[in-house]
């Protein structure tokens, strides 16, 4: 190997640049005739929900449309990756396709950057957009007041038990317990009766990314106060709160949920994969007793999806997550999702929107909501029995809907989120106390919000 | 006349000079450029000159401190102890080895190298995890079990490395053992000289050069490792396994940080650099 000593810096200087730079993916011309749609694949090959979707509008838009053509460019990665490679695509008019599948934890930063148009005009002359609930139609909405995002269904999070378990631990089928602490009794009773299972799952880390923070940490943190105020974000001063004592109380939860081993063994939480594991094993196999999860889960166990489990209905029961003390309004549930937007450098955007109203007519967001375990975000939809009735469980989420929360996604979000993680890993593993990882996150909070922050 | 001969003689590396520039020096100087800005990779409407302020950020940052520091572990470690001194013990050892036991042997130490990096962390995850093949030998032999991606992280992802990457150094010791002369060796043999003398005294004067190169050629790789500590751990349990490499990604693509990652990736060029500097000096003082 003669590879001359000095090269090798060299070598090393480019693979670097490589890495940092490799966001460019196939250029290609545009073509006036051609809308491409960019979307997130399951990286699991059985789960083909959205691609088998996908490929029926596209037929049905083909069709009534003679002439233009829709090209599906489908991103195969997990959720953190998919953000990372769009908002590289978005960057470049070569790049960036013309219709863009956005999560609205990520859709106001990508807003700022200036990568997405707004839809105002789009909306005004579309008779289905006064269909949307109110909250669906800001849930793109940026701070200056346009919308930049048509949603596709939103999600709502509750506890899900095993019935199994429940019955061999002494506990209720119909369980719904009023505070914290009747959740923790729960779980420390499973623990104490049924030997082999995990009593209670939530999920922690940075490993499990924003599931930890939304799934897990929010879902605490926007049950304690008086259940209006947002905890993480004050809309007053627009600055974002350290130093509450309703962030240690979630942080406290968490710390106790994985002291008392009442939750997964650290080591499993702590695992990239786990929250696949908990949805595609743990669950169905009956070793978890508790789990505090979203409203999409059966998505997983269709007909057609990998994980067949069409008895999930029998086996599992639902029940509200509560607020800290039982306060009112007595239940907590974090909401998100999808939509579809345009890119600021996207080439054919009429088009592109022509595809949007394609995908949201009715009866094709009816069939979205049920194929992907959607809640409805549109009216007429979420009033039809048929989409009532397609699902177990459909209708305990969707009333959920109404005691939702949303993230203050503004674009420090994803960073403020970060450092909620890291706080949480360091309870969980018992290597922080829970007021050295509070103030650990206040510290971060600076950093990540610029300053911007207002102690409570 | 003479400067329009050097010319013509240089015209043909042009395309060679402007391809350098084009693809080598210029993603460097872009990527030198961004280090000194704020720019992000969404959130943000436009980007501006802050000069060293990442740099300083950098040495502020405990997490980046903490990522050096696993660095240097990591490539001393799989690189330096590991993959280096196997590399040479097999080379050596094959030297002697019949043919059969030879081609097995290269056979399955080249396999564990040409494997994609990714493929390499998913087998080694599956080994160390806590149902996973090593401990079910230490089940089978009653000793104590643990999940040693959570327990000793840094540990598993060197050996991971040193897996993969002895193969490397064996094949450039091999080809170094294969230069030197019989019948030096043979003389020592008959001077009287034991095994490890020989080695000491005559083997490894003779490759020295050869050490010097691999020893770059390693470490300068194994500080680049991202794949193979991605798929196995994602640099945590918290930042336990996190290396400069996972650090730099984490800042630029999940944070959206790619002014400060990209600096980041400088202060790595400048570490390459410092261990490639000792290693020339080794090498510059002849025998």
């Amino acid at each position: 190997m003669p590879v001359r000593p000095t090269a090798a810096p060299l070598l090393l200087a480019t693979l670097l640049t490589a890495t940092a730079l490799s966001a460019c993916g196939s250029g290609s011309g545009s073509d006036p005739d051609t809308v491409k749609v960019s979307f997130k694949q399951s990286t699991d090959n059985s789960i083909r929900v959205m691609d088998t979707y996908l490929g029926e509008m596209k037929k049905e838009f083909e069709k009534a449309n003679p002439g233009k053509k829709v090209e599906l460019v489908p991103i195969k990665a997990p959720d953190s990756e998919y953000y990372t490679k769009l908002q590289q695509m978005l960057r470049s008019p070569k790049t960036a396709p013309d219709l863009v599948y956005e999560d609205t934890f990520l859709i106001n930063s990508d807003i700022t950057s200036g990568y997405l148009k707004p839809l105002d005009p789009y909306l005004d002359k579309w008779p289905d957009w006064n269909q949307f609930v109110d909250t669906a139609q800001s849930a793109a909405k940026a701070q200056d007041g346009k919308t930049y995002g048509v949603p596709d269904g939103t999600d709502t999070r509750g506890l899900w038990f095993d019935k199994g378990i429940f019955k061999k631990a002494g506990l209720p089928a119909d369980w719904q317990p009023k505070t914290w602490d009747e959740v923790l009794a729960a779980a420390r009773t499973i623990k104490a009766k049924v030997p082999g299972v995990t009593p209670l799952n939530v999920y922690t880390g940075k490993p499990a990314g924003e599931a930890a923070t939304m799934q897990g940490f929010e879902m605490l943190l926007y049950g304690t106060g008086d259940g209006t105020s947002d905890p993480l974000y004050d809309t007053a001063s627009k600055k974002w709160i350290a130093g509450s004592q309703a962030f240690k109380d979630a942080l406290t939860f968490v710390h106790t949920v994985y002291k008392e081993k009442l939750g997964p063994d650290v080591s499993d939480a702590l695992d990239p994969n786990f929250p696949t594991n908990v949805r595609g094993e743990l669950m169905p196999k009956g070793k978890l007793g508790i789990n505090l999860d979203g409203s999409w889960l059966p998505q997983d166990w269709l007909k057609g999806a990998g994980h067949e489990w069409p008895e999930w209905s029998q086996k599992l029961g639902l029940a509200y997550m509560p607020t800290q003390t039982g306060q009112a309004p007595g239940k907590v549930s974090m909401s998100g999702g999808w939509t579809w937007s345009i890119p600021a450098k996207a080439s054919n955007p009429d088009l592109a929107f022509k595809f949007i109203e394609t995908m949201q007519t009715r009866a094709n967001a009816q069939k979205w909501y049920i194929a992907n375990s959607g809640i409805a975000v549109r009216k007429d939809v979420a009033s039809d029995p048929g989409y009532v009735k397609a699902q177990p469980g459909i209708k305990f989420f969707t009333d959920l809907v109404a005691s939702t929360h949303y993230r203050p996604a503004y674009p420090a979000y994803p960073k403020v989120s970060t450092a909620i993680q890291e706080a949480m890993e360091g309870v969980t593993t018992g290597d922080s106390s829970v007021d050295k990882a509070a103030s650990g996150y206040d510290e971060e909070l600076k950093t990540a919000t610029d300053n911007q922050v207002i102690r409570k | 006349m003479r400067l329009r001969r050097s010319l013509t003689r240089a015209l043909p590396l042009t395309p060679a000079v402007a391809l350098l520039l084009l693809f080598l020096a210029g993603p460097i100087a872009y990527c030198a450029y961004i280090a000194f800005t704020d720019l992000q990779l969404t959130g943000q409407a436009h980007s501006s000159f802050v000069g060293f302020e990442n740099f300083r950020a950098a040495f502020r940052d405990d997490a980046f401190l903490n990522a050096v520091w696993l660095t240097l572990v990591f490539t001393v470690l799989s690189s330096l102890v590991g993959q280096n001194t196997l590399g040479l013990a097999l080379a050596s050892l094959m030297q002697r080895a019949s043919k059969p036991v030879r081609t097995v042997v290269g056979g399955i130490v080249v396999t564990a190298w040409v494997l994609p990096e990714v493929v390499a962390g998913f087998l080694l995850y599956a080994f160390f995890r806590r149902e996973g093949t090593l401990n079910a030998i230490l089940d089978w032999l009653h000793l104590p079990t643990q999940n040693w991606l959570f327990t000793l992280p840094i540990l598993a992802v060197s050996f991971a490395n040193v897996w993969r990457g002895t193969a490397f150094s064996m094949l450039v010791y091999s080809a170094a053992l294969n230069e030197i002369p019989k019948e030096i060796t043979e003389a020592a043999e008959v001077d009287g000289a034991g095994g490890w003398r020989r080695m000491w005294h005559i083997t490894l004067p003779m490759i020295r050069r050869s050490i010097g190169t691999n020893l770059m050629l390693n470490t300068l790789q194994t500080l680049s490792v991202f794949g193979l500590i991605w798929v196995m751990t994602r640099g945590g349990p918290g930042n336990r396994s996190q290396t400069l490499p996972l650090f730099m990604y984490e800042q630029a693509f999940q944070k959206s940080m790619i002014g400060y990652g990209t600096a980041v990736a400088l202060l790595l060029l400048v570490v390459g650099s410092l261990f490639s500097l000792v290693y020339m000096r080794l090498l510059r003082t002849e025998v």
